[in-house]
């Protein structure tokens, strides 16, 4: 039998994030596809708008963003004394802490939790740490089957799929294509979508909810991340809209939540700044459907067994880089990714990484390095519009840290003779100095006078192509501003 | 009018590379324009580029030296002028950055200097000397294009706007999606060419739909990244320089 027909759960798509090429090549694939670049405006659009108007409502909104940077910043900077705080606190609370360098020791940890449970399944929270951790995969290989709940992981679980963005990761896929996905996978791996199933949200959610009831009821394990983690109480807290993963916080007897070490904060005041900050930039919405905190084990009332993985994966790397730090920050509410024109335009998958758009453009780098093809591309996935900044809920400097990034990655390449190298080091010359400057001025005035009744240059073979093959160019006047100025006003300033 | 020549105050012109090659009618507009109203302009023959096509692509140390040209072009006049919100944005923005990369606290000190004296033309009208009315004729329908780094990086504000509506004969059509990047982004649009003519694309379907005949912004290289997109699709819209509006006058040549 293959692997493929041994599965408990949907198969991914092959390959691996960081085999594939870079940002350049996946986004001309996914340009090429109207559907996905239709579902994309739709979506992305209606969300900037709610999010505008709702932020709008708030007259101190600057002064809830400056509280937050503020806020992540001092833990930021502490962030080793409150780490123990959490783990004495968690641990006073009835929890168990577990400490993981990377991803294959935090999978290690869950895999061998759930074995020890003697079961084969488990439910999940919708978490951004385990997808970067690739965990569903990793229990997967032991046997064990992870159920996404959250509707949109679901989605895209079911349609042997990769997330797309942070907070809608089938945020690619339209009403028809969820019905199509629904309709053929759901049966094979449980309550299956009823026959006569139309593309109404309404009946989607229907046959989501009935598909994961019985998941719901059988599970003894359930995985969750945290969006904060209180360091003061040991406190966890989960933001989401379905209510699915209060479901999976309190059914189950055992809950193992991975958390990022820098989900940390201090107290629970500061979680104030944070619950008015979030919903408003993530979901455009005054306060989110469902809120559940909890701290350790409570006798009698939800998991009884209650395990908190603090996962580092390459954040501690970016905590030491002074450029890199403001990125630890990030409370992935994906303003950034709804606002990004190119975003909009190539969608998630390009980005190869569960971390997509501007924060994915300097976050993976960071956490990953920059080695792969892929991380070194993307530093360059942006025009650096700056849009990306203006609603980050946290203020991180994003066009700043890519620009400091591209100089990470030109270092990096130092020695190689590329296109790229050559073409910096002759404008390098050029712009030096005046004098060079002035030579390369005349030798487009005589291009321009080679072809005097030529205003704009049409295709052209490379290197002008990337420019020329949907661009035409403006061909240089005869004479610069400079000859005009000297001409004019004589050599004298 | 508030100033006549040679009584206004002593300007020095930083013409950007681009403009000095490519687009000479922008710098000339401000040079007439800021004679009209009094003012000196000099240009300091020693400037070449803010350097922001190499600190955008990652190489620092070749972009120091124009750093160190920029202070030395510009350092003791008390008004450096450029029209171009991206290239102002890039010496006030990045430029300290570079000089902290350089490790030089001289070059810090003198950047920080000639930076607080650096303005885009729209600002140096408003701001310095206090008009918006420079007495400009343009009749055409026109829509106005707020680049990223003017808006974002610059922070113009609405000092174009209130530049623009104060231009006799001109009528300004609103931009559909005008706070969008018009996909240029400088090596952007050949690192990512695909993207950045999907992104223009839109951008210049925007422009084709408020129907004016011309497009203007701030900074030439969007213009150029617009305008190279509505040439190839035949488009009778055309591109100018907010500067070069601001220079028609009833007399001259629109
Ligand atoms: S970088 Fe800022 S805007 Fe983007 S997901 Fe993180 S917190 Fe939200």
């Amino acid at each position: 039998m293959t692997e493929q027909a041994q599965r408990r759960t949907p198969a991914p798509p092959p390959g691996t994030y960081l085999g594939m090429p870079t940002f350049q090549k996946n986004a001309k694939v996914q340009l090429a596809d109207p559907q996905l670049r239709s579902n994309l405006r739709h979506a992305t659009g209606t969300i900037r708008a709610k999010r505008a108007e709702r932020v709008a409502e708030v007259p101190e909104w600057e002064q809830l963003r400056l509280a937050g940077e503020a806020i992540k910043n001092r833990t930021l900077r502490h962030l080793d004394t409150y780490l123990v705080q959490l783990e004495e606190s968690l641990t006073k609370a009835g929890a168990t802490v577990h400490w993981a360098r990377d991803a294959a020791e935090a999978n290690a940890i869950v895999v061998g939790l759930v074995q020890a449970k003697g079961v084969d399944e488990v439910v999940k929270v919708k978490s951004m740490a385990t997808q970067e951790i690739e965990l569903n995969e990793a229990l997967e290989h032991a046997g064990i089957a992870a159920w996404e709940t959250d509707l949109a992981e679901l989605i895209v679980q079911l349609g042997h799929d990769r997330p797309s963005h942070i907070l809608v990761p089938a945020i690619h896929r339209n009403r028809a294509e969820v019905r199509e996905i629904f309709l053929r996978e759901m049966k094979q791996y449980g309550t299956p979508a009823p026959e006569d199933i139309t593309d109404s949200p309404a009946e989607l959610a229907g046959a989501a909810r009935r598909h994961l009831r019985e998941k719901f009821l059988r599970a003894k394990v359930a995985v969750s991340g945290a969006n904060f983690a209180i360091a003061e109480t040991g406190t966890l807290v989960v933001v989401e809209s379905e209510g699915n993963g209060r479901m999976c916080l309190t059914l189950p007897e055992t809950l193992i939540s991975v958390v990022g070490i820098e989900k940390v904060l201090p107290t629970v005041e500061d979680l104030e700044v944070f619950m008015r900050l979030l919903p408003r930039s993530s979901t455009g919405e005054r306060m989110n459907p469902y809120t559940s905190v909890w701290t350790g084990v409570t006798p009698g009332d939800g998991p009884q067994e209650v395990h908190v993985v603090l996962v580092d994966n390459g954040r501690t790397n970016a905590l030491a880089d002074p450029q890199g730090r403001p990125a630890l920050r990030c409370i992935r509410c994906s303003a950034c990714l709804n606002i990004c024109p190119v975003y909009e335009r190539v969608g998630g998958h390009a980005y190869g990484s569960v971390y997509p758009g501007p924060i994915g453009a300097v976050l993976n780098p960071q956490l990953r390095g920059i080695s792969s093809k892929i991380d070194q591309s993307l530093p360059y996935a942006s025009s650096l519009c700056g849009a990306c900044f203006d609603v980050c809920p946290v203020r991180i400097p994003i066009p700043d840290m890519l620009v400091h990034l591209r100089h990470e990655v030109a270092e990096h390449k130092r020695g190689h003779v590329g296109v790229q190298q050559t073409a910096m080091a002759v404008a390098g010359w050029v712009l030096s100095d005046h004098k060079h400057f002035e030579l390369a001025e005349r030798a487009a005035g005589l291009a321009a006078r080679a072809l005097p009744n030529t205003t704009h240059l049409g295709p052209l073979p490379w290197p002008a192509s990337p420019w020329t093959r949907a661009r035409d160019l403006p061909m240089p006047p005869a004479e610069s501003f400079r000859t005009w100025w000297r001409k004019e006003r004589g050599e004298a300033r | 009018m508030a100033h006549r020549f040679g009584v206004g105050p002593r300007v020095a012109l930083f013409a950007t590379c681009i403009n000095d090659v490519m687009f000479p009618g922008t710098p000339k507009a401000v040079v007439q324009v800021l004679e009209r109203l009094g003012c000196t302009v000099e240009f300091p023959v020693e400037q070449t580029c803010c350097g922001q096509m190499l600190t955008n692509t990652g190489y620092f140390d070749a972009a120091v030296p124009n750093v160190r040209n920029y202070v030395k072009a510009f350092r003791g006049y008390d008004y450096i002028v450029g029209a171009s919100g991206s290239c102002i944005g890039a010496v006030r923005h990045q430029h300290p950055m570079l000089a902290e990369h350089a490790g030089d606290p001289g070059l810090a000190e003198a950047v920080a200097d000639v930076v607080a004296r650096t303005y885009d033309f729209s600002e140096l009208l408003v701001d310095v000397l206090e008009v918006t009315d420079v007495g400009a004729y343009f009749p055409h329908k026109v829509t106005y294009h707020p680049t990223c780094h003017s808006v974002r990086v610059t922070k113009v504000g609405d000092r174009p706007y209130r530049l623009l509506e104060k231009v006799k004969g001109l009528e300004l059509m609103p931009l559909e999606a005008a706070d969008q990047c018009c996909g240029f982004g400088g090596t952007f649009s050949v690192k990512n060419p695909d993207v950045s003519v999907a992104m223009g694309s839109d951008k210049a379907r925007h422009v084709v739909d408020t129907g004016a005949e011309y497009l203007v912004t701030g900074d030439n290289a969007c213009l150029m990244h617009i305008g190279g997109l509505l040439h190839r699709q035949n488009s009778a819209v055309r591109t100018i320089h907010l500067a070069e509006i601001l220079a028609s006058t009833e007399g001259g040549a629109a």
